[in-house]
């Protein structure tokens, strides 16, 4: 069925258990991002020292494919540094909009593959890249601060 | 009466039935509370327009001209006849969006002391029922003028708590603007009364018809209120053309919005006077296609009559909330009984969000609308990030409804809830 390429079995154990889903009180950056079409929401923190990613922890309210593409991206982006994680955003970002035809590299994007069936569903892959626009936006303040 | 139709027959219509949805299933459109399908009959008018007819209204001495204005004018009165008005009370819009707007920045346009002119402490009175559409243009006129905004609560099944009105509607109240008909929830709020209220405070009423004036008859005269507003393209007609209807002595006494050409009486360099109601607010060459297209609309719904469809639409929601009320981890947010109630039906499932359920839904080729359905701030009163919504129309019957209930278990079985 067509929609079992939308709802790998990872993405629905990411959505049942999502991780790094408690917000540190302790951050670098705090970022609060909106779908306005949907109304998905979610806050993320994120503590960057010496360009290295040591914590990314988020909350929020959203489809199965945003609760769990967050999941994902957060448990990835840990422990990176500041321009590795970038240019997984950026491989992520690229995936989405690959309009199905690209599996996606796994060595780069771990679980993050199992989203690239989203980018087939156009109304979708804004789901998909909330939490990795709300980690790109922290990030990216967080170097600000 | 017209004899009862049959949705099944009325498809056959509808060019886009044909199609084959996601999964091989046919089409189960169940989203005309977004927008409706349109009838082969509106898609011929509008291509007819443009075959036949086509030249700029109300300009040029050709024979063109002349059929075009006759055809663009013949629309007018037949969206008259639908709203019982007055041929010169109803103004083609680009949306009913436009047409509240419309109202509110020529309300914003008015000289102090006017009828329409706000001041500071000056009231706008909505309800939390609100679509954006008739909530944001109120906000913004409440800061361009300092007046303040003030709303009717919603009871846990979405109805208006009316004992608030004496509270609400007072002296200081100049616009009562509210829905006909709750697109989320499909709450029919009885106006009669807050009619009678506004009025006898000296305030106007606005009366938002997008989701009323589809599904069952309306009678401006009857309802009594001063500025209604509704869209072609829910009412089977083309997108792009809305309907603003207000009380024509206001209409002419109103500062336009739009200005520009076909508006105005006459111009020099420096300054202009304008055209009475309808053109004065029908700036530049309007939509004519989509008016004509709207007008073969009404005659299609006139065609079945509106009484049919109103009592079609209740006893298929009948139907509706007597399967829904045997699901389980299915939860109805709106009214559970058919009083006052439209055929629009939001729900939750347990465990799933919206967007998913949707996604699933239309692998089975059924159309729902996920999400907050333009009206935020009602979500956040009902403590919900978005519903699923089902909403009915002439096209709809039985089948549909059971089609969505056995798509709502492939759901559950799909996210094991």
């Amino acid at each position: 069925m067509e929609l079992d390429s939308l709802y790998q079995e990872v993405i629905l154990d990411h959505y049942k258990h999502p991780l790094h889903k408690k917000l540190l009180p302790s951050y670098t950056a705090q970022v609060h991002h909106v779908n306005p079409s949907c109304g998905d929401e979610i806050t993320l923190n994120v503590s960057i020292q010496d360009g290295l990613v040591e914590n990314v922890s988020w909350d929020g309210v959203g489809c199965s494919i945003s609760q769990a593409s967050t999941s994902i991206a957060s448990d990835l982006m840990m422990g990176k540094t500041l321009d590795q994680a970038l240019l997984i955003v950026e491989a992520f970002s690229k995936l989405m909009s690959s309009k199905g035809n690209e599996k996606g590299d796994e060595d780069v994007l771990e679980d993050g593959v199992a989203l690239a069936g989203v980018s087939k569903f156009p109304a979708r892959i804004k789901c998909a890249l909330l939490g990795w626009m709300a980690f790109k936006d922290a990030a990216l303040q967080s170097g600000k601060n | 009466m017209k004899p009862m139709f049959t949705p099944a027959e009325i498809r056959k219509d509808f060019p886009i039935f044909a199609k084959t949805m996601r999964g091989g299933n046919r089409l189960v459109y169940l989203d005309s509370g977004a927008t409706s399908q349109k009838p082969i009959s509106v898609l011929n008018a509008e291509r007819e327009f443009y075959e036949l007819h086509n030249a700029a209204v109300h300009r040029g001495a050709h024979l063109l001209a002349e059929e075009a204005s006759s055809a663009y004018e013949g629309a007018r009165e037949t969206l008259a006849k639908f709203l019982n008005a007055e041929v010169d009370e109803v103004v083609f819009t680009k949306s009913a969006t436009e047409s509240i707007n419309a109202i509110a920045y020529s309300f914003g346009n008015s000289a102090p002391g006017s009828k329409f002119a706000l001041k500071a402490g000056d009231r706008i009175v909505l309800s939390e029922l609100e679509h954006h559409a008739n909530l944001i243009p109120w906000q913004q006129l409440a800061k361009r003028t300092g007046a303040e905004i003030v709303w009717f609560p919603i009871d846990t099944e979405g109805r208006l708590d009316l004992s608030k009105t004496d509270e609400l509607i007072t002296n200081r109240t100049k616009i009562v603007a509210l829905t006909h008909q709750s697109n989320v929830l499909g709450t029919i709020v009885p106006i009669a009364k807050l009619v009678e209220a506004a009025h006898a405070v000296g305030a106007l009423f606005i009366l938002d018809a997008c989701q009323s004036a589809p599904h069952f008859q309306i009678d401006v005269k009857e309802l009594d209120v001063d500025f209604l507003a509704f869209s072609g393209h829910k009412a089977l007609g083309p997108t792009g053309v809305g309907i603003l209807w207000g009380r024509l002595e206001y209409l002419n006494e109103m500062e336009p919005f739009l200005t520009g050409g076909s508006m105005i009486e006459s111009v020099t360099m420096t300054e202009a006077t304008w055209a009475p109601a309808p053109k004065r607010f029908e700036a530049g060459v309007p939509n004519m296609a989509q008016a004509v297209g709207l007008a073969a609309a009404v005659n299609y719904l006139d065609s079945l009559g509106m009484a049919n469809v109103a009592l079609h639409e209740k006893e298929l929601t009948s139907y509706a909330l007597k399967k829904f009320s045997d699901l389980d981890g299915v939860n109805v947010i709106g009214p559970k009984n058919n009083i006052d109630r439209g055929a629009v039906i939001s729900f939750e499932i347990a465990g799933i969000h919206p967007h998913d359920v949707g996604q699933v839904l239309d692998q089975y080729g059924i159309a729902v609308r996920t999400g907050h359905h333009c009206a935020w701030p009602l979500m956040k009163k009902l403590g919900l990030v978005g519903t699923t919504r089902a909403s009915f129309y002439v096209y709809n019957d039985e089948s549909d409804v059971d089609a969505l209930i056995s798509g709502i278990s492939e759901a559950k079985k799909y996210f094991k809830v």
